[in-house]
């Protein structure tokens, strides 16, 4: 009895946690490359996502916590060191406090903060939101796939549906996926805002939302890859540990068990 | 160290000897590893070693995230975010640590029902049992304490409204919740000295782990069968027992590598699961979250906390007894703290005289209902506090002390205990002897 009271515990423990935060806002399930055990990203959306920030979400967003330099890591968009330089050169410039004076960012440099029209930092959204937390509420969902912020980001940048009112002041948007249900971030999306490169997908609303919140997830968490390889081969290594450890345990326990044999 | 008869440490070459005149540090260690320990333990007993390994992991990597973060309100949060980004396997040791916790009171909560069920906590184990739950307070005080380090929103309110608990207490509850804070509210000053005892508490608790080893280790292991060792001489002793090492560090080290292999599968593909994504949002005072949970472990006892409104005909009666001085808040601290102050009084409310749950078949179910209970108690803690949850928590609290303070008692009075095996020689030969003879018998038959 007592083996199966702790095993249900345990599963309890880990089923019943995912669960809350649940009431607001409607989250679709959308799929990423980056779910799940295995899923890794795709650097060509993460370039499309990259896009998408620069020309449309960095005018109010901020990423304080993202060094340039990273745009060159090999599991995140993997550019060239003067591709990023070109990137940080051409796009931010910097205060420096040496020099006193404004200067075109480099890669050591983070990208700026932006509180100019006192939208959040988008550094760490991906990890800061919850999205699907179903089936039925049971956060099993979020166990397998992530905690969904991702997709809390495309639900969000989709969810417009038109409607505006004013409210002290400042005009709020009817959103589906906003908790409360009106927001008072403008429509940032519409489809074909940016012009992807040859080869790539036509830039409709649906595909530059999954592209920027792929990106956005990448800012949250850079080292994704490598935690995952890293769980991988730590989970393999401890199953044969484990297997020779349960080996040599039989073993020696085998004259105390079997004194009679 | 008294209790069991068996050999002790001997020093052979002439090092040893000179060692061992001056300080015997072999001997101690020699006689902790080979303590004989009872046969017959199941795979319950084997949450001591993911807990003091686990005491050790998280000690190693909180050492080396010191070392990355700044204790101050306008950097705490910031510097989180240079250990996943700029240091060198940062990310590894900050979910490692952060999902340590889940592991440890994982761990904590699997000891403490053993030791609930096998009736560990009776005489003589009373002061294992004592020094185990300041342990685990000092745990929940820990864990709370490193919850606020990251300075995010969850950490903010969450410190908010468990200190808030404090001044809940009548006349000096003020007092009491300004010095835990180092001021009027959270701020600075208390992030700077939860860092401080943050540091401190794991070190508290290795000594108190020490000593929670040595009492053990005085008595003897409590068993499954609830029977002790028999301790008339060695040989007699030996019948019951098997030494430390090899034979429970082996089955140890392998369950653990089962339930570390779990663990990293979590750090690894879900280090995030059982935080709070409001804690990867900067701490602000000016917004509150919508939901202010605290992390699983707490959800418990913060359900029991929450139970007791003004509405609970008990609530009113202890307030109109008191004048008004025990109101519905400072009802459910009092609660709260007596939840786990209940518990630590089990040696003395526990009338049976039958140690080992095993053979209670009236006590099997009372103590089934509690596993349901806390389980309830800990998915009723995180559901908003309107109908039918609160009648929820309300009844699942009553539960739990009536389960201590009227069950127990009780159940020592009028249960009709099964008969017990008189050694756990012949307990452990019992077991072995029938479920391992059906796969053994092919081997064994042409072998006689």
């Amino acid at each position: 009895m007592f083996k199966k009271l702790a095993a249900s515990a345990l599963v309890a423990t880990l089923v019943g946690t995912g669960a809350y935060a649940a009431e607001e806002g409607h989250v679709t399930d959308y799929d990423f490359s980056f779910e799940g055990p295995f899923g890794s990203y795709d650097q060509a959306q993460l370039q499309r996502g990259l896009q998408v920030y620069t020309q449309v979400c960095s005018a109010c967003h901020g990423l304080r916590y993202v060094p340039l330099r990273s745009l060159g890591d090999e599991s995140g968009p993997g550019y060239s060191d003067a591709e990023v330089r070109a990137y940080a050169e051409g796009n931010f410039e910097v205060f420096d406090e040496e020099i006193d004076d404004y200067r075109p960012a480099r890669p050591t440099d983070t990208f700026p903060a932006n509180e100019a029209a006192g939208a959040p930092d988008l550094s760490l959204m991906a990890k800061a939101r919850a999205g699907f937390h179903g089936p039925y509420g049971t956060g099993l969902n979020q166990f397998f796939k992530g905690m969904g912020g991702p997709e809390y980001i495309v639900s969000l940048l989709t969810g417009y549906t038109g409607e505006e009112r004013q409210q002290a002041g400042t005009i709020l948007y009817e959103n589906e996926a906003f908790p409360g249900g009106w927001i008072s971030m403008a429509p940032p999306l519409y489809g074909e805002d940016v012009e992807y490169a040859e080869g790539q997908p036509e830039p409709t609303l649906e595909q530059e939302a999954k592209d920027v919140a792929a990106f956005l997830m990448w800012t949250a968490e850079p080292k994704m890859m490598a935690r995952k390889q890293a769980g991988l081969t730590g989970v393999l290594f401890l199953i044969g540990l484990s297997v020779l450890l349960y080996l040599t345990n039989k073993r020696i326990w085998k004259p105390i068990k079997h004194k009679h044999s | 160290m008294a209790g069991i008869p068996h050999d002790h440490y001997e020093p052979k070459t002439g090092g040893e000897k000179w060692l061992h005149s001056r300080l015997p540090v072999l001997g101690i260690l020699y006689d902790t590893i080979m303590i004989p320990t009872p046969k017959n333990l199941n795979w319950m007993w084997i949450w001591g070693i993911v807990l003091t390994f686990t005491l050790v992991l998280q000690i190693a990597t909180g050492i080396t995230l010191v070392m990355h973060y700044t204790p101050d309100v306008s950097l705490a949060f910031a510097s989180v975010e240079h250990i996943m980004r700029d240091v060198n396997g940062g990310w590894a040791l900050r979910y490692i640590h952060a999902n340590g916790a889940s592991l440890f009171f994982v761990a904590v909560y699997f000891h403490i029902f053993r030791g609930l069920y096998y009736g560990s906590y009776k005489q003589p184990r009373e002061v294992t049992w004592i020094i185990g739950i300041l342990i685990y307070l000092l745990m929940m005080g820990t864990a709370f304490m490193g919850y606020v380090l990251p300075w995010g929103q969850m950490s903010f309110w969450g410190a908010t409204v468990i200190t808030g608990l404090f001044g809940a207490i009548p006349f000096i509850g003020e007092g009491i919740q300004t010095w835990l804070l180092g001021g009027p509210a959270v701020g600075n000053y208390t992030l700077t000295r939860f860092f401080s005892l943050h540091y401190l508490f794991p070190f508290v608790i290795l000594g108190l782990v020490i000593v929670h080893i040595w009492a053990f280790h005085t008595t003897g292991n409590n068993n499954p069968s609830g029977v002790e060792v028999r301790r008339g001489s060695k040989a007699e002793a030996a019948k019951d027992t098997v030494p430390f090492w090899p034979y429970y560090v082996l089955k140890d080290l392998f369950a653990l590598a089962v339930i570390l292999a779990v663990f990293f599968a979590i750090v690894g593909f879900m280090p995030n699961y059982l935080g709070h994504p409001d804690n990867y949002i900067e701490a602000n005072p000016l917004a509150t979250p919508a939901h202010i949970v605290p992390e699983w472990y707490f959800l418990p006892f913060y359900a029991i906390l929450r139970a007791f409104t003004g509405e609970v005909w008990v609530v009113q009666l202890a307030s109109f007894i008191t004048g008004g001085i025990v109101d519905a808040k400072f009802f459910g601290v009092l609660a709260m703290f007596g939840a786990i102050a209940v518990m630590a009084l089990a040696p003395w409310l526990d009338t049976s005289s039958v140690r080992s749950g095993r053979y209670r078949p009236m006590f099997k179910w009372w103590f089934a209902l509690l596993i349901v209970d806390f389980m309830v108690l800990m998915w009723v803690g995180a559901q908003p506090t309107t109908f039918p949850y609160d009648w929820i928590s309300l009844i699942a609290s009553t539960y739990w002390f009536a389960y201590f303070l009227v069950i127990l008692p009780l159940l020592g009075v009028i249960e009709k205990p099964l008969q017990r095996p008189d050694t756990i020689e012949a307990e452990f030969e019992a077991h072995h002897g029938a479920s391992g003879g059906e796969a053994q018998k092919p081997n064994v038959a042409p072998a006689e």
